[in-house]
């Protein structure tokens, strides 16, 4: 089994903390259980299961570092892995940034583990497939798609008296429904710690639907239209403006978050007002762990408030540096939503486009947080309150802060990729080519 | 992007963000990274107990993969080192087929006990499995090799080269850059020694010894508001440490003093370079948005052929086996079977190999024991041929496997992975300075930037290291905010000029990905400098 409890996870790393003669040890222990099941063209590809189990000791002399792992846990090899570690760092070269390990700290109790998902059988993944393969052919529609879920937990101890545990639970599905003319084609994400929110028939579904929805697809011109983005194409932009909120690049000159002439853009409204974001491992929705790999509370952070820049994240030498208290990096992103459903905000749209996700995003200017990347499986334009028909998929060229900036409406928020975020309108999202991809 | 991803990603820094999956394994001392591996004759005499195991169970084929890979990364940033990581990963991986079926499973236990319970599990998931295969597996013919033996040409294994002359080196480099001018420099070397042996059923017993290096760089210069990074002009090789040596003679002298690397590699000078050119590129004018000939460099040129030539010609994701990942092909099975489908212009012959000196996929045998070759995939700009491995030729009407079957550890199962993908040198005499001098209004594009292609590969955007304006035969001087936009067979039939064999160059890319769950691989695209007509240029600029 990959999965200690806490108290045998304390025992391990007790143990092995006896070994220890450096100045500074940190121990950390994790491992995991899960499985999944492969499928395309309408069969089972592939299915497997893991386990894994690692230790990882980080041993320190003076400000020399480091760090050694292994995956057996008798007293020898405990014993080796420390050695190891204490030998290695006696060569390393002196790392300036070293900091001394945290002493003791105070952690919520997260939510992050629900039974039922570590109980998946493979009988159950299998059946996910079935449920997702059986509808696809009544509709003409062949299915390809992947489940991957299970259980996992990690661990840290430090010489300075500091204890961690958690143990969480995940399960993530993705399917591409493509019809069998080769011209439409649908996709959908579900992502949960609980398993029993998962109903694949109902996510299968809407993947098929979009599919046969989506064939025969008009050329429109590229060129800048209001789009609705559902939660899943709105995150592929807000993942870049999560990668900026680094303070040491931002301080540094080098980020989107660096302020012309020096300093950053802490306290500047850089998007829309109705704009927040924040990180909360305590949310029921998207649960995460209440600590980091430092051993650092992880707390309520609100990065965006109400469109201005609250905090940048300071790992513990730049804060120390700067002389400003640590603020850890996030494990989960929440964005404020609305009240629209995504059928109001189809009715309120006078001429726009609906995108189901956007793939293939890349960073084309880091100054500018520019991404491009293209809309796929299901595209659809938008009349007068109600979809018209399908169009061809786009490549776009945009930036998530002109995107925030051009903000017309925020509905409700879904569960995509571990963080919660609403359904965006938005105006004049800029669409730069048209692709022939099905 | 996974959660994880993006959590990580905001975490960390570049040289961070850059750490692999590959790394996974146990970490070792520099010293253990020379002990010798298991012996052959034990290796031989573990994958019997595999091989015999599965066929006593009923399994019809199976192969075993006994691998012990190592690697080596050293990061720096400045005048700081960052990290010295040693990896050791080892174990064995064993595919079987049964009622027609594949199952696989793995281990690290490598002993008769440990290997004979991973082969019943392997059998059990087979024959578990053949429940819901509609279509039996079957494998075109492979010659039984007996034992036998392969390894990467080096002549510096990067094990023996202590860590303190690569920590040297590095800071050397990010040293240069700053006196030169730069603000920030990561920069890193990956070094990767797999060592695999392989078994079948089919009578071939393969030991290889298989060498990769990679070193890059970042060179960020800041002024005025505004942040430039040159990354390195290196590519990652099938090569040891010698890379490393900066031979003046695998020195090319590009345009504008460029200059450009072959089979060895000037870290130092290439950083003295980028940092010059990334306090350049804070003042380079912006692109005026328009149609140009593009003259692209091979390290640019072969992400662009990685993409557009690389991935549509892979059979799997040609049927549809990838299509919830990375997406299917426009190139397909119709077109190839009409015989006449013109993916590019005459001049554009694009071959896969597995058997180039110094490239990223150069094998003796595949990981299921197939003898290493070259073929066409595109001859006189037609489609002739697609990357097949066993399990899949006989869809394509062929009955012997090109070769190309890939696992990134003995902990997952080997499907067919891109071999490299190169297109062939000009058979003319024409230098860089011959095309420059024959282009009226273009651009000249060399080392990589972003790039994005749709999941069928017809529509691309691609940047680039460095922008050069070219106007009426000369380089007037640099650019900034360019991408251009294709579709793939407009572009490749656009294709009216490629240098001679002197000017070819291999692009690297030692993480590409592919499969669910996912698996790395290291791939070589080769070309000389070539010319492409009337190409559309967006401008990437913004006000925000």
């Amino acid at each position: 089994m990959g999965i200690f409890s806490k108290e045998e996870a304390r025992k391990i790393m007790e143990k092995a903390m006896s070994f220890s003669t450096s100045d500074a040890c940190v121990i950390n222990l994790s491992g995991s259980e899960s499985g999944n099941i492969r499928y395309a063209r309408n069969s089972v590809s592939t299915a497997g299961h893991q386990s894994n189990q690692s230790m990882a000791v980080t041993a320190n002399f003076g400000k020399k570092s480091g760090t050694a792992t292994i995956d057996e846990f008798d007293d020898a090899s405990l014993a080796k892995v420390i050695k190891r570690a204490e030998e290695l760092a006696k060569l390393a070269p002196e790392n300036p940034e070293f900091m001394d390990p945290l002493g003791p700290q105070t952690y919520d109790e997260s939510k992050t583990y629900v039974e039922a998902t570590a109980n998946m059988t493979p009988e159950y993944r299998a059946q996910v497939a079935e449920a997702s393969i059986q509808p696809a052919k009544l509709k003409d529609v062949t299915a390809a798609g992947f489940l991957d879920g299970g259980e996992g937990f990690s661990a840290m101890m430090n010489s300075n008296g500091l204890f961690a545990y958690n143990k969480s639970t995940n399960m993530e599905f993705t399917v591409t429904m493509r019809t069998n003319d080769g011209t439409g084609s649908g996709w959908v994400t579900r992502d949960f710690n609980d398993v029993t929110k998962f109903d694949a028939a109902e996510a299968s579904k809407v993947a098929i639907d979009k599919a046969v929805m989506s064939r025969e697809a008009k050329a429109i011109e590229p060129g800048k239209y209001t789009v609705i983005l559902e939660p899943s194409a709105g995150l592929g932009l807000l993942q870049g403006l999560g990668r900026s909120i680094n303070a040491r690049s931002a301080d540094e000159g080098r980020s989107f978050m660096s302020k012309k002439g020096g300093g950053t853009k802490l306290g500047e409204k850089i998007v829309d007002e109705r704009v927040t974001l924040w990180s909360d491992p305590l949310n029921d929705e998207v649960p995460a762990p209440t600590w980091n790999g430092a051993g650092q509370p992880l707390k309520k952070t609100t990065w965006i408030e109400n469109g201005v820049v609250k905090n940048l994240a300071y790992g513990r030498y730049w804060a120390k540096k700067q002389g400003v208290d640590p603020v850890p990096f996030p494990s989960n992103f929440i964005m404020a939503g609305g009240d629209a459903s995504l059928d109001d905000l189809i009715k309120s749209t006078k001429k726009g486009i609906l995108v189901t996700r956007l793939w293939y995003i890349r960073s084309v200017d880091p100054q500018t947080l520019l991404y491009t990347g293209l809309t796929r499986d299901g595209t659809f334009y938008i009349e007068n309150g109600k979809i018209k028909y399908p169009v061809k998929n786009f490549r776009f060229n945009e930036s998530p802060i002109i995107m925030l900036n051009n903000l017309e409406t925020l509905g409700k928020q879904v569960r995509v990729d571990g963080s919660l975020i609403p359904y965006m309108k938005v105006r004049d999202f800029t669409f730069t080519s048209l692709s022939d991809a099905v | 992007m996974k959660r994880r991803n993006f959590v990580q990603l905001a975490g960390m820094g570049v040289g961070a963000a850059m750490m692999p999956s590959l790394l996974m394994g146990n970490n070792i001392s520099t010293e253990a990274l020379l002990e010798p591996g298991m012996d052959v004759i034990i290796k031989k005499q573990l994958a019997d107990v595999a091989l015999n195991t599965a066929k006593g169970l009923g399994a019809s084929y199976a192969d075993a993969r006994i691998g012990r890979y190592l690697n080596q990364f050293v990061r720096t940033r400045e005048d700081k080192v960052q990290g010295v990581v040693n990896t050791e990963s080892f174990g064995i991986g064993i595919r079987v087929i049964a009622n027609g079926t594949w199952g696989f499973a793995s281990t690290n236990d490598v002993t008769q006990d440990g290997i004979k319970k991973a082969t019943e599990q392997a059998v059990a998931i087979a024959k578990a499995n053949a429940k819901f295969q509609t279509n039996p597996v079957e494998l075109a013919p492979v010659k039984s090799y007996g034992e036998v033996s392969w390894k990467t040409p080096i002549t510096k294994d990067f094990k023996e080269v202590p860590v303190s002359e690569k920590v040297d080196l590095l800071l050397s480099a990010n040293a240069a850059a700053q006196q030169n001018g730069a603000n920030f420099v990561n920069s890193a070397l990956f070094m990767v020694n797999e060592q695999k042996y392989f078994a079948s059923t089919e009578g071939s017993y393969i030991d290889q010894d298989v060498h990769r290096i990679w070193p890059t760089f970042g060179v960020t210069a800041v002024g005025d508001g505004k942040f430039k990074t040159r990354q390195a002009m290196s590519a990652p090789m099938g090569m040891g440490y010698e890379y490393m040596d900066g031979l003046a003679s695998e020195k090319l002298e590009g345009p504008d003093g460029l200059k450009l690397y072959r089979k060895s590699y000037d870290i130092i000078e290439d950083a003295t370079m980028a940092a010059k050119q990334a306090k350049q590129m804070l003042t380079a004018k912006s692109v005026d948005a328009g149609k140009y000939d593009l003259v692209l460099e091979p390290n640019h040129l072969g992400l662009t052929i990685h993409e557009s030539v690389g991935h549509p010609t892979e059979l799997d994701r040609v049927l549809g086996y990838e299509a919830n990942y990375a997406g299917t092909s426009f190139a397909t099975i119709d077109k190839f079977k009409s015989g006449n489908f013109k993916y590019g212009s005459d001049i554009v012959n694009i071959v896969a190999d597995k058997t180039q000196e110094g490239s990223l996929g150069y094998v003796g045998w595949d990981d299921e024991g197939v003898k290493t070759k070259q073929w066409d995939i595109i001859r006189n700009g037609v489609l002739v041929n697609y990357q097949a491995i066993r399990d899949q030729v006989k869809m394509i009407g062929q009955n012997e496997s090109h070769g190309c079957c890939y696992a990134q550890s003995w902990n997952d199962v080997q499907f067919q992975r891109m071999p490299n993908i190169s297109l062939e040198a000009g058979k003319e005499p024409y230098s860089i300075n011959d095309m420059i001098k024959d282009v009226e209004k273009g651009i000249y594009i060399a080392g990589r930037g972003s790039y994005s292609i749709d999941q069928q590969r017809y529509n691309f955007q691609f940047g680039g290291t460095m922008f050069y304006e070219i106007k009426d035969g000369k380089i007037v001087g640099m650019l900034n905010d360019v991408a251009y936009q294709s579709n793939t067979q407009e572009f490749w039939n656009s294709c009216a000029k490629i240098c001679d064999q002197s000017d070819y160059r291999l692009f690297g890319s030692f993480f590409d990905g592919k499969g669910q769950p996912s698996q790395v691989s290291a791939v070589s695209h080769g070309s000389s400098t070539s010319r492409f007509n009337d190409i559309n240029v967006i401008n990437t600029g913004r006000n925000v």
